[in-house]
């Protein structure tokens, strides 16, 4: 059974639909990757599962429970992390409370556990040595890594990653990629918007392209790229 | 170390304070009881402001409420004040449910606009109450004070009058609310739900999606300082003895001077509003004679400390000296070798 089900999922702001009948399903442990055009309806696609909006119809089933009705505080706690595109940390907080937030609440880590549970991501993140500086004064590199870190200390079953690989120099963007190889190893599921399509490849079996809010196409990820509707769409190249 | 010297200073003063009634004057026992609960009104405030994020311009209600059920406590139930203040904190709680019913669907300064129209609505409403004076108020009655557990006892063993042995008493009452909101809040946010509620503060989306509801947890604070605000209020009109609306219900007295000392001495921290109750406690008696002129020199201050020095004088101080008394941090663990973090990841298996 699919650890995560969307089904026919819509959302309109006022007449535009940014997200348009859209439904697919995530296997356990599966990493799928989601690109398009900006504007496309990725991010409001994260904010309908993740439960930050409500759809105007349709359904997300998290491993056989419908969670449509939960609110994003439940839907964490029952195992769905994300990132946010735009880095949201708590910013009077330090890098090291911001995790501590997000493992003992969401997460459900006892105290007795969540200190060494959040500096073991944070070194997995690369993000230990600044465990005690407030989060609001990085800078937005490690904003990044923090979001990664905080989503993974709410010990997510699926985990969704919002362009989080942008602006990464390549060898920050290979660890990366080992990171979040190692998640994906541990038997978290991934759902991953990105633009870095050589990240994207490395890490995930399928990819989804969504435009207009309209999903595209879903395959393989060599069939998906060679797809003449998506070159045109998403690389620009005429068919 | 550093702690440990801050706990014992913090110790030294409040002992001090506690000696004063046995040798000070009734005058400055009488200031300082008013000091003491400022400090305990403006500790709640910063939890509410500082902390949950809930900048309410309405804590006067509460104040007014508790020290009203205290006064129909010992007028027309005959029960003596203390227990009619233990029972004035608790309807004062009682009452924020609703009150959070109707302000929580506001934000921002619609939730501070919306928190001042409820007060307000009290204020007339409880000058309608004619068995308590209406609009002009009511006395305690003669000797209600006097009857007080614990007063007899001071007279006896101190061999004062009456009306001292009354001061001294909620002077140590002011004193252990003091001592009792300071310990409470420091553990509060010290727990995981205060630090769910510095989340909510700092970011209520990034919050819900870690898993906290910041509704429940900013309601639980609402709730509590109301009670403790409302047990202030009654200690406070106590000690005065007289009670009308305009009073009880003051924006200026409750509300805005407890602003002033907590954005002062630096919101958001623990000793910010004991630092702020000082500069707000000297001021006062040093322009005290000077009439409207204080309240303008207080409003410059204040806007001055908005504008130049955003965390307040306590804020500022830790800033420049890295001293922190009453930290709220959690400290990470040290991790000296590796070894150590292999172990720890078996967490992430399950």
């Amino acid at each position: 059974m699919a650890i995560l089900a969307v089904q026919g999922m819509s959302k309109s702001f006022g007449a535009l639909k940014v997200t348009d009948d859209v439904s697919f399903e995530l296997a356990p442990g599966e990493a799928m990757g989601i690109i398009g055009p900006n504007g496309a309806g990725k991010s409001t696609l994260f904010n309908l599962i993740s439960g930050n909006l409500r759809p105007d119809s349709g359904r997300v089933v998290l491993d056989g429970r419908d969670v449509t009705y939960e609110s994003a505080m439940q839907r964490c706690s029952s195992g769905i992390g994300r990132s946010f595109q735009i880095p949201q940390p708590f910013d009077h907080l330090s890098v090291y409370e911001n995790l501590l937030v997000a493992a003992r609440f969401g997460g459900s880590v006892s105290a007795a556990e969540a200190p060494g549970f959040c500096m073991d991501i944070l070194e997995r993140a690369g993000l230990a040595h600044l465990a005690t500086h407030k989060a609001g004064a990085l800078p937005l590199l490690n904003r990044k890594r923090l979001e990664l870190a905080r989503a993974l200390a709410t010990r997510p079953r699926v985990i969704m990653l919002d362009e989080i690989a942008g602006g990464l120099t390549d060898a920050e963007c290979g660890e990366l990629i080992s990171t979040i190889r190692a998640i994906h190893a541990q038997g978290t599921a991934i759902l991953w918007i990105e633009h870095v399509l050589h990240a994207l490849n490395a890490v995930v079996s399928r990819l989804m392209v969504l435009n207009f809010g309209r999903m595209l196409m879903v395959g393989k990820p060599d069939e998906v790229m060679a797809a003449p509707a998506v070159r045109e769409i998403y690389l620009g190249i005429e068919a | 170390m550093k702690n440990a010297l801050g706990l014992l200073s913090l110790l030294v003063i409040v002992a001090a304070l506690a000696v004063v009634p046995l040798f000070g004057l009734r005058a400055l026992v009488q200031d300082l009881f008013m000091v003491l609960c400022l400090l305990v009104l403006a500790l709640n405030w910063n939890m509410l402001a500082g902390f949950a994020g809930l900048v309410s311009v309405g804590q006067q209600l509460f104040v007014g409420v508790g020290a009203y059920v205290m006064f129909a406590a010992a007028i027309l139930w005959g029960l003596d004040p203390l227990t009619g203040g233990l029972i004035g904190g608790l309807v004062a709680m009682v009452l924020s449910v609703p009150v959070a019913f109707f302000v929580f669907r506001l934000n921002g300064a619609y939730f501070a606009i919306g928190t001042w129209a409820v007060a307000d609505i009290a204020r007339l409403s409880f000058s309608q109450w004619q068995a308590l004076g209406g609009g002009t108020g009511t006395a305690l009655p003669r000797g209600a004070a006097r009857d007080m557990p614990g007063v007899q006892l001071l007279r006896e063993v101190l061999g004062v009058s009456p009306a001292a042995a009354v001061d001294m008493l909620t002077y140590w009452l002011a004193l252990g609310l003091v001592v009792a909101m300071l310990v409470a809040s420091w553990i509060f946010l010290r727990s995981r739900m205060g630090l769910g509620l510095q989340a909510v503060r700092d970011n209520p989306v990034a919050a819900r999606s870690v898993g906290v509801d910041p509704v429940r947890l900013k309601a639980l604070v609402f709730l509590l300082t109301a009670f403790a605000t409302g047990l202030c209020g009654a200690l406070i009109f106590i000690q005065t003895g007289r009670i009308s609306p305009d009073a009880a219900f003051s924006v200026i007295d409750w509300t805005a001077f407890v602003i002033f000392i907590v954005v002062i001495g630096g919101i958001g921290t623990l000793p910010g509003p004991i630092i702020g109750v000082l500069v707000f406690y000297g001021l006062q008696r040093l322009l005290s004679d000077y009439g409207t002129v204080y309240l303008i020199v207080l409003g410059v201050i204040g806007i001055v400390v908005m504008l130049f020095a955003r965390r307040g004088l306590w804020g500022g101080f830790t800033q420049w000296t890295g001293v922190n008394l009453l930290p709220l941090e959690h400290a990470p663990p040290k991790r000296p070798d590796t070894g150590i973090r292999r172990n720890t990841r078996s967490v992430h298996g399950e």
